[in-house]
This record gives structure tokens, C-alpha cells and sequence, in this order.
């Protein structure tokens, strides 16, 4: 027998209210995303098969570097708040809370793999 | 209490109980898409890092890249890039509040299917 109260047990059950900002996250992100990657295909597709000499002398120049940062940068957050949408969807309880987590810290962790990186590479 | 059947309520109707139609699928394969592109980034971010550090491990996940598994991946990778990209630029023209009437949402989802096909060919082509 619980001693919550039936308002108690109905506070913060509502909406989150964070759902506008979520889609216009969504919206902002996927229009960057419209420019960044067909550049990217072009610079990531024309790597793959080069050597190694080629292909440090490849993300070394400015161009390629920044693209392929700013596109899994800005490609890894897309990611993260759409996975977040799917799991909201599917998933219930404790785990959906695990799983939006490790989707984040993965997420943020692709991107600062892939910066590191290409620090190490152009610099 | 007052809730006696707290926790245990029936959820909306969801995916199964529908029909398949050809523009719900084209709108369900955005989202398979969309999350199958995590396996292709993590390809690609292990074979960044590899570059970085140094020929010998660089050898290593250049080969599993250029292999039968890699390319099928990147192809994989590429097909489901270029779907969720068409994808996304219908969602966007969602959002502008136009592409609703049924016609024109069937005509969207051939758009999508077929120009994913066009951008895969294309960037094979170009690169």
C-alpha cells in the first residue's frame, strides 16, 4: 500500500516540453547535414583503396580534415536524437533510460575518436 | 487507491496491428536506415583512428575496409545514406506543411525509393 497521494503519484507526468526543441534540433541539424554530406561521400569515397602515405596527405589538407569533422560531428548528434525517438518508441522502464545513455556516450565518444583522430593526422 | 490498474494499461495500437503500405514502409526504412548508419560510422571512425596511428595498425583496417565485409558495408552504408538523405528532405518538406494530400504522398514516396537508387549509382560514379 502506497502513502503517496493520488496528486503526488500525477505530478510530472505530463509532456516533457522538450519537444519542439527536439524537432527543431532535428530540423537544424538535418538541413546542415544536406550540404555536409554528399562533400563527405566525395571525400571519404575517394580515400578508400589509397595508401597509407596517400591517405595521411589526403585528410591533411584543410578541406577534407574539416568536412569529415564537421559531418561526423554534426552526423553523430543527428544520431544521437533519432536513436533517442526509437528507443522512446520501443523501449520501456529502466532500460530505455540505459539505452538513451550509452547511445550518448557512444555517440560523443564516435565524435571525439574521429576529431582526435584527424588532429593527429593534419597537424 | 483510486488507480487500481496503475502500470497496467494497454498501450496504443502500434506498427503490427497496420497494413503495410508502400508509403508507410518507405517511412519505416528511414528509421532502419537512419540507425543501420552507426554500423558504417563505426567503420569509418576505426579506420580514421587506425590512419592516425600509424602504418602497421592502418594495414590492418585498411584491409578489413577493402575486403568483401568492408565493401559491402560501405555500399550498405552508402545505399542507406543516400535513402535517409532522400528521406530527410521529404521530412523537411513535411515541415514547410506541404506533401500531405494522398497523391502527392504517394508520388513523395517513389521520389524517395528511386532517387535513393540515383544518389547510390551517382556517387559510385563520381568517386
Amino acid at each position: 500500500m502506497s502513502f503517496l497521494t493520488d496528486r503526488k503519484r500525477a505530478n510530472g507526468l505530463g509532456s516533457s516540453k522538450s519537444g519542439t526543441a527536439h524537432h527543431w534540433q532535428m530540423m537544424i541539424g538535418s538541413t546542415a547535414l544536406i550540404l555536409l554530406v554528399p562533400l563527405f561521400v566525395y571525400v571519404f569515397g575517394s580515400a578508400i583503396g589509397l595508401g597509407y602515405d596517400d591517405a595521411i596527405a589526403h585528410f591533411a589538407k584543410p578541406f577534407n580534415a574539416i568536412i569529415t569533422g564537421l559531418t561526423i560531428t554534426v552526423g553523430m548528434i543527428h544520431f544521437r536524437h533519432g536513436v533517442q525517438i526509437m528507443l522512446e518508441d520501443y523501449v520501456h522502464g529502466h532500460t530505455r533510460t540505459y539505452l538513451i545513455a550509452g547511445a550518448a556516450c557512444l555517440s560523443y565518444g564516435l565524435i571525439a575518436v574521429a576529431l582526435f583522430a584527424l588532429a593527429r593526422i593534419a597537424l | 487507491m483510486a488507480d487500481v490498474n496503475r502500470g497496467n494499461r494497454p498501450l496504443s495500437p502500434h506498427l503490427t496491428i497496420y497494413r503495410p503500405q508502400f508509403t508507410s514502409v518507405t517511412s519505416i526504412l528511414t528509421r532502419i536506415t537512419g540507425n543501420a548508419l552507426i554500423v558504417g560510422t563505426l567503420l569509418t571512425v576505426w579506420w580514421l583512428i587506425a590512419l592516425a596511428s600509424g602504418p602497421e595498425y592502418f594495414e590492418c583496417a585498411n584491409a578489413v575496409m577493402t575486403s568483401w565485409f568492408g565493401k559491402l558495408v560501405m555500399l550498405g552504408s552508402l545505399w542507406a545514406l543516400s535513402y535517409h538523405y532522400m528521406a530527410g528532405l521529404r521530412h523537411l518538406w513535411w515541415d514547410s506543411g506541404r506533401g500531405f494530400e494522398l497523391d502527392k504522398a504517394k508520388t513523395l514516396a517513389i521520389v524517395v525509393v528511386a532517387g535513393s537508387f540515383v544518389l547510390t549509382i551517382l556517387a559510385l560514379l563520381i568517386i
